[in-house]
């Protein structure tokens, strides 16, 4: 299945284009099934116009959606389906459960409506998935934001939709919240294969949710790229500093810090993990290069790595390095900064005088340093 | 109680009659017309907005004969109407008629505010999830709304408790067929000694209204204790 989607769409004197493709021919072989792509700009760049024309709730003035091979829209063939026989399920930025209905019925609302046949998932499935068992009966008001949260996605992914669209769904809850939802989200398009569509002005959530991203600019829907070429991009343009997002597991406790393992390698960290499984924030610019294995250093983690490539901008050098032992550059590696076994991917940002002192250059060898207090807990 | 008359009684049941029918008719298509007006994109809106206020600012007598002009034997309605031996004027179904009429706007008003109250949202929510437009409004927009339309509902049965003008042109003043208990009134106050009668009668009013009102009190206050 693939979404293919060329709309134009005027709104007073706000113009909306997007012309994409997702899925499907255009990358041989890949499939929407479990896609996960993100939906990025700033507020007020046309990201909900976008989502309001998918769902059917919005008509585009001319242009043509397809989903599979079913037309949701054609402006030549006078085609338009309404939202209820779309099949796309949207997560709004407000939950927006139905006030005067329970939690269950609010979960049951789009179930009920579906047709036997092409009822896919079981409620008791979503529940336990969600962990809702204790909520079923109460009033959708009592219930906090990240419950809420929860429930309208459990509500959309009941309604069996075969594309959701999630509108900012974490831009109401507080960081710590964030962080409890995420896992839920990643969880439920994994284990229910449903694709995503994710829409958000985060860049953090966005590498935390999906691979590719869809950026919007100005009422623009520009091209699909890479999760991690944006975040390149963002760098580059000089809006953000480079954030390395780390996936660490198997914490166990050392004189009061704690060592993670990272895909092979160990990491020393202050901060205590409640999971197995931990996401981390690591900024670039926290990371000190050496040129031989200091004898000794306040810093907690040491890795021996590969200079893979150098990334000049304005005063500022993004250095992107192979971690672990041995040495030899390796095109094999995804993109996404996760490496084969044993061999990790970061980026570090330094000066260019620090280029010419270390004399850096694609397959010089470098000690990273890394404070144990520097990593910060994403989700 | 002492100083109702027997004739009274009849009056009091029916105006009970009158107001509940008047406004149990009136109430779907209120919620129709309030819909419409809410949702609707059509030319002439304000047009239609305006009849459907109009009995609101008009004398009721001038909606009474508007009625009687209708719905009277050479009326456009009351023609037709004859013709499968229905009569509207002078009987029971006048009165219901007359009060259904004027009460009406504040039936809309009511339950028009209420449904402008309800946030979209809920609605296109309720659309991407698989219901059909009329799926949406009776199992999200309209349960929501639920309180402004009772809200209204109370107004209009007591608008129509004291209905006055139309009644009179539309449905006379037949004690036990149309007398309601402001017609009542009126007849005790313009014979010769009929003013205490006159008075007992506006208790009973007084305490029908004053009924009603705390219904709507204590229903508004239930409503808010569950959200």
């Amino acid at each position: 299945m693939e979404l293919s989607c060329d709309i134009q769409k005027l709104l007073g004197t706000f113009s909306f284009r997007a012309n994409f493709h997702i899925g499907g021919s255009q990358e041989r072989g890949t499939h929407l099934a479990g896609t996960k792509v993100g939906i990025f700009g700033p507020s007020g760049s046309g990201k909900s116009t976008l989502m309001l024309l998918l769902a059917g709730l919005l008509k585009p003035d001319k242009g043509r959606i397809c989903l599979g091979e079913t037309v949701l829209y054609d402006h030549a063939a006078g085609i338009n389906l309404p939202p209820e026989q779309r099949r796309i399920g949207v997560v709004f930025q407000h939950a927006r459960l139905f006030p005067h209905l329970s939690v269950i019925k609010n979960l049951l609302y789009g179930y009920n409506r579906v047709p036997r046949a092409q009822r896919c998932i079981q409620p008791e499935e979503i529940i336990r998935v969600l962990a809702l068992e204790h909520l079923l009966e109460r009033g959708v008001n009592l219930l906090s934001g990240g419950e809420r949260q929860r429930v309208a996605l459990g509500r959309t992914v009941l309604s069996c939709p075969r594309l959701i669209l999630m509108d900012e769904p974490l831009s109401g809850l507080d960081e710590n919240l964030k962080l409890q939802i995420i896992p839920y989200l990643n969880e439920v398009s994994a284990e229910f294969g449903l694709p995503l569509l994710f829409i958000s002005h985060s860049l953090l959530e966005m590498r935390l949710m999906t691979n590719q991203v869809l950026l919007v600019e100005a009422g623009e829907v520009q091209e699909l790229i890479a999760t991690e070429t944006l975040a390149t991009k963002l760098w580059r343009s000089g809006r953000q500093s480079y954030i390395n997002v780390l996936h660490l597991d198997s914490p166990r406790e050392r004189d009061g810090i704690f060592v993670y393992n990272w895909g092979g390698l160990s990491l020393v960290l202050t901060e205590q993990a409640e999971d197995d499984n931990a996401v981390f924030e690591l900024d670039a610019r926290d990371i000190l290069l050496f040129k031989r294995h200091p004898e000794a250093t306040s810093a907690r983690n040491l890795l021996s790595c590969t200079v893979e490539e150098l990334s000049p901008a304005g005063n500022r050098v993004l250095v992107d390095l192979l971690c672990g032992d041995g040495g030899s550059t390796s095109n094999n590696t995804s993109s996404d900064g996760i490496g084969e076994r044993g061999r990790q991917r970061l980026k570090v940002q330094i000066v260019p005088e620090s280029v010419r002192e270390l004399g850096l250059a694609p397959g010089r060898e470098v000690v990273a340093a890394i404070k144990a207090s520097s990593f910060r807990r994403a989700g | 109680m002492v100083f109702l008359q027997p004739g009274d009684m009849s009056a009091i049941l029916l105006s009970l009659k009158v107001a509940t029918a008047a406004t149990l008719v009136a109430t779907p298509i209120g919620i129709a017309v309030a819909w419409f007006l809410v949702y609707g994109r059509f030319p002439g809106k304000t047009l239609v907005e305006g009849v459907v206020n109009l009995p609101l600012v008009l004398p009721p007598v001038v909606v009474g004969y508007f009625l009687l002009l209708l719905f009277g034997k050479n009326g456009w309605i009351g023609s037709i109407l004859l013709k499968f031996n229905i009569q509207i004027i002078f009987t029971l179904s006048g009165a219901i008629l007359a009060s259904a009429v004027v009460g009406f706007p504040l039936l809309v008003r009511s339950i028009r505010l209420g449904m402008e109250a309800v946030d979209h949202s809920y609605h296109h929510a309720a659309r991407t999830l698989g219901a059909n437009v009329w799926d949406a409004f009776f199992t999200i927009t309209l349960p929501l709304s639920l309180r402004a339309v009772f809200a209204g509902m109370t107004l209009m049965f007591a608008r129509s408790l004291g209905e006055f003008g139309a009644t009179i042109i539309l449905a006379g003043n037949i004690p036990g067929r149309t007398q309601t208990i402001p017609l009542a009134i009126y007849d005790y106050t313009s014979t010769p000694g009929g003013d205490r009668m006159a008075l007992s009668l506006c208790l009973v009013s007084i305490f029908f209204s004053f009924v009603v009102l705390l219904i709507s009190n204590a229903a508004a206050g239930r409503s808010m204790e569950r959200r």
